[in-house]
């Protein structure tokens, strides 16, 4: 039966994480009133963080605003006034979220945001993403760039892809050039690669770390904490300091033999973003079985790192180009998310596949029913489906939620102990 | 002529049909070559026709396929058309087509298309991508696209696709658009010779036959509607957006007509109208093909052409055929029709023009709620 929950690993990197993200929004405050640094609205997904930086521009992330909103039970209110002005209940709720914050002028911190020097629409999979950001433009009225990645039809991006997405890089940049009276700085740009480069490699050891059981960290829920630098401060030194710390710091929990509980009961991958309203309550309903995420397919919407990918300064736009186009898993295809999640379970040792349904996001949700055919009939791996939403709280059906996830936790229990196979719930 | 008014009947059984007999028959007088299908919403038709092959267009499955099989895959709040197709392919339906491709319209019909993949791997099951920007860099992209394609169906058919007979299947398609566009012309100047359920059946209709027979009729509709002895009648001329993929039931666009609408403007099964001027016959025709697509599409919410936004294009629609009005006819769950919606409404009324948003499904088959809106909207315009 469910025990009490068990509070999660706090440790002095998510402090650090805060401070950072703190001083993150400061600065775009700063911009707001200041119009310095330039600023960029980005897409989370394949973000070309690091081109920014030839520019000592600051990324300004409208998915990020969404889930600080809605974790902070903020979010209903501006997704009722996206509704109002035409809206469906059935949009993805992260743009009603921030469509409605900028018609309301809400923001997370309650600091100002600034009106983006451009909006670059990374696309990256999310189709979205483009109406997302043309509706961002056609509201602020700033300049807008679609930067089109062609979404992986195969294994692997062609020669032609590569060369259209470099090419409309450096499109971006000319238009940057225009837009801030600002040469780009090629050199700064190599060296934002290079510091992406270690931080990828940080992060990729920190990842791997979860192999160990018990593992340090949840790589659903720690993970997330740990999304936002890597994010907004991938290609700085800033961003090398604290994956450097982190790394560190969950190392020696490892040498201490210290998990996520006193106890690791359960191991398993979670697959689709988490529903951040209910972020906590969701978190203590795995918590009250000990059951710790050891890998995430939402981990890696920002860039897939844990199977050796990593920025290249020596052909910086290009490499930029690869990350954007077969590294994050939002531009693959979904047969290679399949194939993603596969290679966690075998390799992270994972005892289940939950598969988080949530109905604003068709891009990781539209099929899941198949995926979790896969895993369950051809491959024989136990999974729990739930449904609910990441940023619209009325979505979320506690009781339904808790009683599925007991139910799987409970026939996975029984399964260990017959040491038989548990059945998908 | 007046046997021509029998052809819109059997053109909707083949419209409707979901043994895809037409296919089937064309594939025993064809032994051995290929029928691929497209996913909505725009199809480059002149690739599969060039291969020697026959290209289709699907339409999802309406009212006429249970969903039993297909919700187990695709869970809730995903449109009808997706799961429709998935159904098809689990119940045989899909069986006479040899290749099934997908484009980048939505993040549901993407996953469809791998979902596909992984259940039928006997089929060669391909993914599209258009571009989302209008550079030059687009059609380069496209060009090579378009190129990776035809290395594709080449392998399929056994046989290489020459530039002759790509040219030539450009210029049959051109022509099936060129009267497309006529039919139009003469339904939004003279809806009384052509009701839009009508013109919706001739053009539909095609997506599922050989280019050339679909020209044959179109020709023959063109020769016989001004000659068709029809009476004006009182009605509110209106444009119909948000239909471009899943399809509305042909009784809701009678419904539309019935309660005193002409309908003189649509996106309904848009394909053949995707270009505003004829693909180049000139020069590389794989170019001109994607040249085409980025440079001189319409207008659509699948598509993304960020120098001149979507509803100005609208606006001229609404404006070019003197529309009183605009019909927001958006399938439930398509997330491309919703979000235009909110800035397509913005525009209209800028315009001051009135407008109705109406949700429907494919499967829709009562009709008394909508029937009730309609009506309604109608007599507020006629009473205003």
């Amino acid at each position: 039966m469910a025990e009490k929950p068990a509070s999660e690993y706090r440790g002095s990197i998510h402090q650090q994480q805060k401070d950072l993200m703190l001083d993150w929004y400061q600065r775009l405050d700063h911009a707001a009133g200041t119009g310095d640094p330039p600023t960029v609205s980005m897409m989370i997904s394949g973000n070309c963080v690091e081109l920014l930086e030839g520019f000592g521009a600051i990324p300004l992330y409208p998915e990020v605003n969404a889930l600080q909103l809605a974790i902070r039970h903020q979010s209903l209110e501006p997704i009722l006034a996206a509704e109002e002005m035409g809206y469906a209940g059935d949009n993805c709720a992260y743009v009603k979220a921030d469509i409605g914050c900028m018609l309301k002028g809400i923001t997370p911190t309650g600091g100002r945001l600034p009106k983006p020097t451009l909006v670059l629409c990374n696309f990256v999979g999310c189709n979205t993403y483009v109406k997302w950001f043309e509706h961002v433009a056609a509201f602020t009225g700033a300049p807008l760039f679609v930067l089109d990645v062609p979404f992986l039809r195969g294994d692997q991006p062609s020669q032609a892809d590569i060369d259209y997405v470099v090419r409309q890089l450096k499109e971006v940049v000319a238009q940057l050039e225009k837009l801030t009276g600002r040469k780009f700085d090629y050199d700064r740009f190599r060296q934002s690669v290079a510091y992406s480069s270690e931080v990828e490699d940080l992060w990729s050891q920190i990842k791997h770390l979860a192999k160990n059981s018990p593992s340090p960290f949840d790589a659903y829920f720690d993970a997330i904490t740990l999304m936002g630098p890597l994010y907004v401060y991938r290609g700085k030194r800033e961003g090398v300091e604290f994956f450097r710390a982190a790394l560190n710091e969950l190392k020696q929990k490892v040498r201490a033999g210290e998990g996520v509980y006193d106890q690791e009961r359960f191991r398993v991958v979670v697959e689709g973003p988490p529903p951040y309203p209910y972020f906590r309550t969701f978190r203590d309903m795995f918590a009250s079985w000990k059951a710790v995420a050891v890998a995430s397919t939402y981990s890696t919407v920002g860039g897939l790192w844990e199977f050796g990918f990593r920025h290249d300064p020596s052909c910086p736009f290009e490499s930029v180009a690869m990350h954007m186009l077969a590294q994050n898993v939002t531009n693959r295809n979904y047969l290679q998310r399949y194939d993603q999640i596969r290679r966690y379970v075998q390799e992270w040792k994972a005892d289940g596949v939950i598969i988080h349904f949530v109905k604003s996001c068709r891009l990781f949700s539209a099929g899941q029913g198949d995926m979790r055919d896969y895993f369950t009939k051809q491959l024989g791996v136990p999974t729990l489906y739930i449904e609910s939403d990441l940023e619209d709280p009325r979505y979320f059906a506690e009781a339904q939620t808790k009683n599925r996830i007991d139910a799987f936790f409970e026939s996975l229990e029984h399964a260990k102990r017959t040491a038989g196979h548990a059945v998908g719930v | 002529m007046k046997e021509f008014e029998r052809t819109f009947d059997s053109l909707y059984e083949g419209m409707q049909d979901l043994s895809f007999a037409g296919v089937r028959n064309w594939k025993e007088q064809h032994p051995g070559a290929k029928a691929v299908a497209f996913f909505p919403v725009y199809a480059p038709m002149e690739l599969v026709h060039a291969a020697g092959m026959l290209p289709a267009l699907l339409s999802g499955a309406g009212d006429r396929l249970d969903i039993q099989h297909a919700d187990s895959r695709f869970g809730s709040f995903i449109c009808s058309i997706i799961k429709t197709t998935m159904e098809m392919a689990m119940t045989g339906h899909l069986e006479p087509f040899d290749g099934l491709l997908f484009s980048s319209i939505c993040d549901s019909a993407r996953n469809l298309c791998f979902v596909v993949k992984r259940n039928y791997p006997q089929i060669y099951v391909d993914f599209l991508h258009l571009p989302h920007s209008t550079s030059e860099s687009s059609v380069d992209f496209l060009a090579a696209e378009y190129r990776r394609i035809i290395t594709e169906l080449e392998r399929l058919g056994g046989t290489p696709v020459q530039d002759a007979a790509l040219r030539r299947s450009i210029e049959l398609y051109n022509e099936q658009r060129r009267l497309v566009r006529c039919l139009y012309e003469l339904r939004a100047k003279s809806p009384h010779l052509l009701r839009a359920w009508e013109s919706y059946v001739l053009v539909r209709s095609g997506n599922l036959m050989p280019v050339e027979e679909h020209i044959q009729i179109l020709r023959q509709a063109l020769e016989y509607l001004p000659t068709r002895p029809g009476k004006k009648r009182d009605a509110i001329r209106v444009v119909i957006e948000g239909s471009f993929c899943e399809q509305p039931p042909l009784e809701l666009i009678r419904l539309l007509e019935n309660a005193g609408c002409d309908i003189v403007e649509d996106d309904l099964a848009i394909a053949q109208r995707w270009f505003t001027e004829d693909v180049p016959l000139a020069g590389d025709p794989v170019r001109a093909l994607a040249e085409s697509y980025v440079q001189r599409s319409v207008y659509s919410s699948v598509r993304h052409d960020f120098s001149k936004p979507r509803w100005e294009g609208l606006a001229e629609k609404v404006l070019g055929t003197r529309a009183e009005a605009v019909i927001f006819l958006i399938a439930k769950f398509c997330e491309p029709a919703y979000f235009d919606f909110v800035l397509f409404k913005k525009k209209v009324d800028e315009m001051g023009l009135p407008h109705l948003l109406l949700e429907f499904e494919e499967k829709l088959f009562t009709f008394d709620r909508l029937r009730t809106e309609v009506e309604t909207f109608v007599e507020s315009l006629v009473f205003d």
